[in-house]
């Protein structure tokens, strides 16, 4: 056997890509599943402690703060491994996805609101004060006037930072999460063969490289340039 | 018949920490009134201009606009500001919103108005400025003089008792400067009462009922225009406006 047909045959097996692509295709189901779940909660909560921030109640921010750099300190495996096997041991069960689906919420909600609240500190000062003087209040120049210019500036680091935490979905494997790395190193001790690791590769390219592109689409799309 | 003041400054002070900026201010604007107030940087003229709507909080004295104590805790501030225009020297303009947008939000999210109405109120006030064909272009398509008029649209829009500028015309291109001040002598033409921070002397000579020159946050001397820059009283004031003439 040659090398090359050595290396069609350890990574491109034709009856191990047919036996296999039934389960990395429902793997990739539920690695999207939990990916988008991951982005919403972690978004809109990085949102929300953002909004928080900006009250600038001094007790709360410290806290705050402290707990969103403890999320971005630790590695997210072992925030994954401290949930789903500490917990039990105090009578706390949670599923495998949910641990997965939490944690790393929490910790896309830490970065985000550290980017958000980035943002926020760069729309001028005189942006609030127009928008005060024309009468609105405190939140409503927020959410009207602020917000929607932080979440501009801020769309190309956030889209970054969303995609390296939503790809942490395959730490779920370790957990026995049924996404696409987990289905693809079942197949692969069961099979003694790589290929449906390299399905399982081609499956998160497949799935990241259209997230990448929309990410470049809103960046221009949401781009203006400043006065 | 005596006129109740449209602005009712008595004994305003404002200090930053250890620094006094506003030393005891007495001025009243009486309606259809323009005001100019000139004076070298750091005398406290912007700073004066801010405490009328608390953008800057007063650290002593009375406030009134249009009979309503500004200072009182039972005043609705925010109800207050939109009906105090103000004019910055950065025109401000919210850069994620189109000309029409930047006018009307505030008639829609403030003052609550439907959509329509908001944005025919908008148009109007955009037409007073001479920029009712812009309405759909955004802050960065717009040259500084149309962006600090749509700027006094979007404060014009609330129909305010009175019209505070600071220095709306400094960050300007000196060719740009007429097309602002030509709105600025229009409001005056109509009535609007006007309380301006501005270094325009021809403006000042030939639009403002008074001038006021201020210096180390204490008013020195007020007159009409034709006198202040001809003739002034005090030394401190000859002194800065022949700087200013030179």
């Amino acid at each position: 056997m040659d090398t090359w047909s050595r290396f069609l045959d350890t990574f491109f097996k034709p009856e191990l890509i047919r036996q296999y692509l039934p389960s990395i295709a429902k793997g990739t189901f539920t690695t999207i599943e939990i990916a988008l779940a991951i982005v919403v909660t972690g978004i809109l909560f990085g949102l929300f402690l953002a909004v928080v921030r900006t009250f600038r109640v001094l007790p709360v921010n410290v806290l705050l703060v402290a707990c969103v750099d403890v999320m971005r300190a630790m590695p997210p495996i072992v925030l994954v491994l401290l949930v789903y096997f500490g917990l039990p041991n105090i009578g706390i069960n949670i599923p495998s996805f949910a641990v997965l689906w939490i944690v790393l919420s929490l910790v896309l909600a830490a970065f985000a609101e550290e980017i958000l609240w980035a943002g926020i500190l760069s729309v001028p000062k005189g942006q609030w004060e127009t928008a005060r003087s024309t009468g609105f209040g405190f939140f409503s120049t927020l959410i009207y006037i602020v917000l929607p210019q932080a979440v501009r500036l801020t769309v190309p680091p956030l889209t970054n930072r969303t995609l390296a935490i939503t790809k942490n979905t395959a730490l779920g494997t370790v957990i026995g999460v049924p996404e696409i790395l987990n289905q693809a190193t079942t197949g692969q001790s069961f099979s003694g063969n790589a290929t449906p690791l390299m399905m399982g590769a081609i499956a998160y390219v497949v799935l990241f490289i259209p997230v990448v592109a929309f990410g470049r689409f809103l960046e221009t799309r949401f781009r203006w340039s400043r006065v | 018949m005596v006129t109740t003041p449209i602005l009712d400054i008595r004994g305003l002070r404002k200090r930053f920490g250890p620094v006094e900026v506003l030393r005891g201010i007495d001025l009243a604007v009486k309606p259809q009134e323009l005001v100019f107030i000139i004076g070298p940087s750091g005398s406290g003229k912007s700073t004066l201009l801010r405490c009328c709507n608390r953008l800057e909080e007063p650290s002593g004295g009375v406030i009134r606009i249009d009979g309503v104590d500004m200072m009182d805790g039972h005043t609705v501030i925010n109800a207050m500001r939109r009906l105090i225009g103000m004019v910055f020297q950065s025109f401000n303009l919210y850069p994620h919103l189109s000309a029409l947008s930047n006018v009307s939000l505030a008639l829609r999210k403030v003052v609550r108005k439907s959509r329509a109405e908001a944005e025919t109120l908008a148009l109007a006030a955009l037409a007073r400025v001479g920029l009712r064909e812009k309405a759909k272009s955004y802050p960065s398509e717009l040259s500084g003089g149309q962006q600090q008029r749509v700027a006094i649209a979007r404060a014009l829009a609330l129909e305010p008792t009175i019209m505070l500028f600071d220095e709306p015309t400094s960050a300007l291109d000196p060719e740009l400067v007429g097309s602002v001040l030509g709105v600025m002598r229009e409001l005056k033409q109509d009535g609007m009462t006007m309380l301006v921070v501005s270094h325009e002397m021809r403006f000042a000579r030939d639009a403002a009922d008074r001038v006021i020159f201020m210096d180390h946050g204490m008013i020195v001397e007020e007159a009409p225009p034709s006198q202040i820059f001809t003739s002034p009283r005090e030394p401190r004031t000859r002194a800065f406006v022949s700087e200013l003439t030179r």
